[in-house]
């Protein structure tokens, strides 16, 4: 097959295995590009042309739904996401102030990705840790309690 | 930080005051410091409570014991007995007949005071959740047992509706009654789904439900299945519940083998099994008709009711959906019957409720506490007081989607009757408890920012409504706002709440009309003296226009 040929191998394989862990259904398109995302590092053009073609559903349906939810990532991101939690909870015990810092310390603002890669800096809604507000979450960890004080010490535990 | 051990509360109404109130509170502080116990014991007025045949009253926390009528001279005794030496004060006590009106509810508490009452959390913490040999030994599988070998699903259905449990994911519909819907509904293809989305800002109970008991989450949907007429189910789990996923992924495997999920169930005819969607991060989808889609493959997008999921959801088939802590009460209501349940809480209200307390307490956490206990007890007994000994200034609810509580109504019980009756609401049970440094500006900027980014887009009135309502809460926190902008303001909160096609969008409206009505004034000194009164906003738009 051309089209496959072109494709980029790991491309092709992320999508094949997700698609036959979760099946063709049209109920599996979440879980599928969910997968490809996590393999990935984020959802391609081409690995959702791949999807739309392996499982038949229109390629301005899979974009849709891609776009719609906030762990899917239509672009590339940073060697390290950084994730702030702007709720309630946490703005009123300190994060107002944390987030701040948090920009400054980086020069980045939410959504935006450093040139040298390093970091991507998203906020984000509750993440059900607010028992130790205010909280940042690096890649997979959590860091709770934090004040700006010690932004530096966190941020340089990663390359 | 000063740790207190008691909490008196006397009650200070006009008839209360008229047969000496005030008397009997100087008294007791007076008493109180005299005994050295000013430190531990914090004394306090209590406004109306209602029962009119004991006034004044004296109410002491954490036991929650009634005394009244009380006289001034009654107090030394007291404060001797009961703060100091820990028992009742014999013969003071008000009589436990015909407590009626606001405090009604306190006879219900039987004894659950101070130690929690677990009910949803009762394994939670005691067991190892990855062992289903643990759940069994803690009685496990025995209600399922008991409703599949010695129940009909109408009577499920029955013993669930006098039990008065209601949903706890947000709205208090009654959980017997959605049964019955689904049940009578046409069509022999149904489903169950477990909402474990849990995204209100705050919230992190069915959390903790799934990790630390997922077993009683099967065997509740099991149950659930049978009383419907539903062989599948589906949990939705919030996609970064990770611990959560791996313990239920985990628990379902473990019930399949041996026999609680799959064919024949305790060699019954009814079958039933359970599939897990993981969501991909999106508050919108713990709507449940937002939920449904996206279980279908779509955009979360809530779709427009009726028809309601009882009949047309999932798949177009009839369709319960509850929440975890709905479904945690299930088995314990079945083992021990409705009459059970509903000793606990109130008459409204049975049952317990799992909160989550955050802000400005001593202690944040979770807590599962009787149905009717009220905010000054919560803060009091379980957030063991305000932190720095502050003042607390207004708490707000149940994630974004709940109301902001002013002070004034601390001493309602918190049940869902109480609190409409009030013009609040419990929500998803999150307390956000915050002091007089909080901002009401700033908050209901926070808030708004919340929906506008968490708003699907799908109808204008959310979509637009929440982006200019956030744009003018920023300007009045900058002081460039003008008294006209808060009728705007208001205008765009009846626009959202009457034409929303979602919950979403007609609770946006709520933090702005709750901070128009029990704080006008802090927010129009925004305005007009271009001025936070906390401090907390920036004003920064003051500078400019002065230069
Ligand atoms: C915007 C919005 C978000 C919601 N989020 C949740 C949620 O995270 N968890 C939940 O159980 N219910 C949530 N609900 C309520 C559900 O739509 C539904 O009423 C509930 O799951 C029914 O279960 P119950 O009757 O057991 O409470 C939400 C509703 C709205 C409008
Ligand atoms: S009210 Fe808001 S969240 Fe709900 S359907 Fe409309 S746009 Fe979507
Ligand atoms: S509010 Fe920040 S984690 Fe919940
Ligand atoms: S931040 Fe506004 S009164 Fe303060």
């Amino acid at each position: 097959m051309s089209s496959t040929a072109r494709l980029d191998e790991k491309v092709y394989t992320a999508v094949q295995q997700a698609i036959q862990r979760h099946g063709r259904e049209r109920e599996g398109l979440i879980p599928i590009l969910s997968e490809v995302n996590r393999a990935l590092g984020y959802l391609s053009p081409e690995a959702l042309s791949e999807i739309s073609r392996q499982m038949r559903v229109p390629k301005s349906q899979v974009f849709s739904v891609a776009s719609f939810y906030r762990m899917l990532s239509t672009k590339p991101r940073g060697r390290h996401v950084i994730q702030f939690c702007e709720s309630a909870p946490c703005h009123v015990v300190g994060g107002r102030e944390v987030w701040q810092a948090l920009q400054d310390e980086l020069g980045l603002q939410s959504g935006e990705t450093s040139a040298d890669g390093r970091w991507t800096l998203v906020t984000t809604s509750c993440l059900g840790v607010c028992a130790v507000g205010p909280v940042v979450i690096v890649d997979n960890d959590i860091y709770g309690n934090v004040n700006r004080a010690q932004l530096p010490q966190i941020l340089a535990r990663y390359e | 930080m000063q740790a207190t051990r008691a909490l008196v509360l006397v009650s200070s109404d006009c008839e209360s005051m008229e047969r000496g109130a005030q008397l009997v509170y100087e008294r007791l502080q007076q008493e109180i410091r005299a005994a050295g116990l000013q430190d531990e014991v914090v004394v306090s007025l209590l406004g109306d409570v209602g029962r009119h045949d004991a006034l004044p009253m004296v109410i002491v926390y954490p036991e929650a014991v009634i005394y009244g009528p009380v006289r001034p001279d009654d107090v030394p005794f007291l404060v001797e007995e009961h703060l100091l030496k820990g028992r009742i004060a014999a013969g003071l006590q008000a009589s436990t007949r015909e407590l009626s009106g606001r405090i009604a509810w306190l006879s219900a508490r039987q004894g659950t005071l101070p130690a929690e009452r677990r009910i949803v959390l009762e394994r939670a913490g005691l067991i190892d959740p990855e062992d289903i040999e643990d759940y069994i030994l803690h009685d496990g599988y025995e209600a399922l047992g008991k409703a599949l070998t010695t129940m009909t699903p109408a009577q499920v259905i029955d013993e669930i509706s006098r039990s008065g449990l209601r949903g706890r994911g947000g709205a208090g519909f009654p959980t017997g009654t959605k049964w019955r819907f689904v049940a009578s509904a046409k069509g022999n293809h149904k489903y169950v789904i477990c909402n474990a989305d849990e995204s209100e800002p705050g919230t992190f109970k069915d959390r903790l439900v799934l990790e630390g008991d997922p077993h009683s989450i099967v065997e509740a949907m099991a149950i659930a299945g049978y009383a419907v007429g539903a062989n599948e189910g589906y949990v939705y789990v919030r996609g970064e519940y990770g611990l959560a996923l791996e313990r239920l992924s985990r628990a379902i495997d473990q019930a399949r083998q041996m026999g609680f999920l799959g064919r024949g169930i305790f060699g019954s005819d009814f079958d039933f099994d359970i599939h897990i969607h993981v969501g991909a991060g999106a508050y919108i989808c713990g709507e449940e008709t937002a939920l449904i889609e996206s279980i279908e493959g779509k955009r979360g997008e809530p779709r427009s009711r009726p028809p309601y999921p009882t009949t047309h959801g999932l798949w177009g088939k009839p369709t319960l959906v509850n929440n975890v802590e709905t479904l945690a009460n299930v088995p314990p209501i079945i083992r021990n019957g409705a009459a059970w349940y509903r000793q606990f809480g109130t008459k409204s209200s049975p049952g317990t409720k799992v909160y989550t307390i955050l802000g400005a307490v001593n202690v944040t956490g979770l807590i599962e506490v009787p149905m009717g206990i009220t905010l000054r007890e919560v803060i009091a007994i379980y957030g063991k007081g305000m932190r720095n000994g502050a003042a607390f200034k207004l708490a707000q609810t149940g994630g974004s989607s709940g109301s902001i509580i002013p002070a004034s109504l601390q001493d309602t019980p918190m049940d869902f009757d109480s609190y409409a009756r009030a013009g609040v609401s419990l929500g998803s049970g999150a307390l956000l408890i915050c002091d007089e440094d909080t901002c009401v500006v700033d908050l209901a900027k926070v808030l708004l920012n919340f929906f506008r980014v968490e708003s699907c887009g799908k109808c204008t009135p959310c979509r637009i409504g929440t982006q200019r309502a956030h744009q003018i809460l920023s300007t009045v926190a900058e002081g460039t706002a003008e008294m006209d902008d808060l009728k705007h303001l208001l205008a765009l909160a009846d626009g959202m709440a009457d034409y929303s096609n979602c919950g979403l969008g007609q609770t946006a409206a709520v933090p702005i009309r709750d901070i128009m009505k029990h704080f006008r004034a802090e927010v129009e000194a925004h305005i007009s003296l271009r001025l936070c009164p906390t401090g907390v906003c920036p004003m920064s738009g003051r500078q400019v226009m002065a230069a």
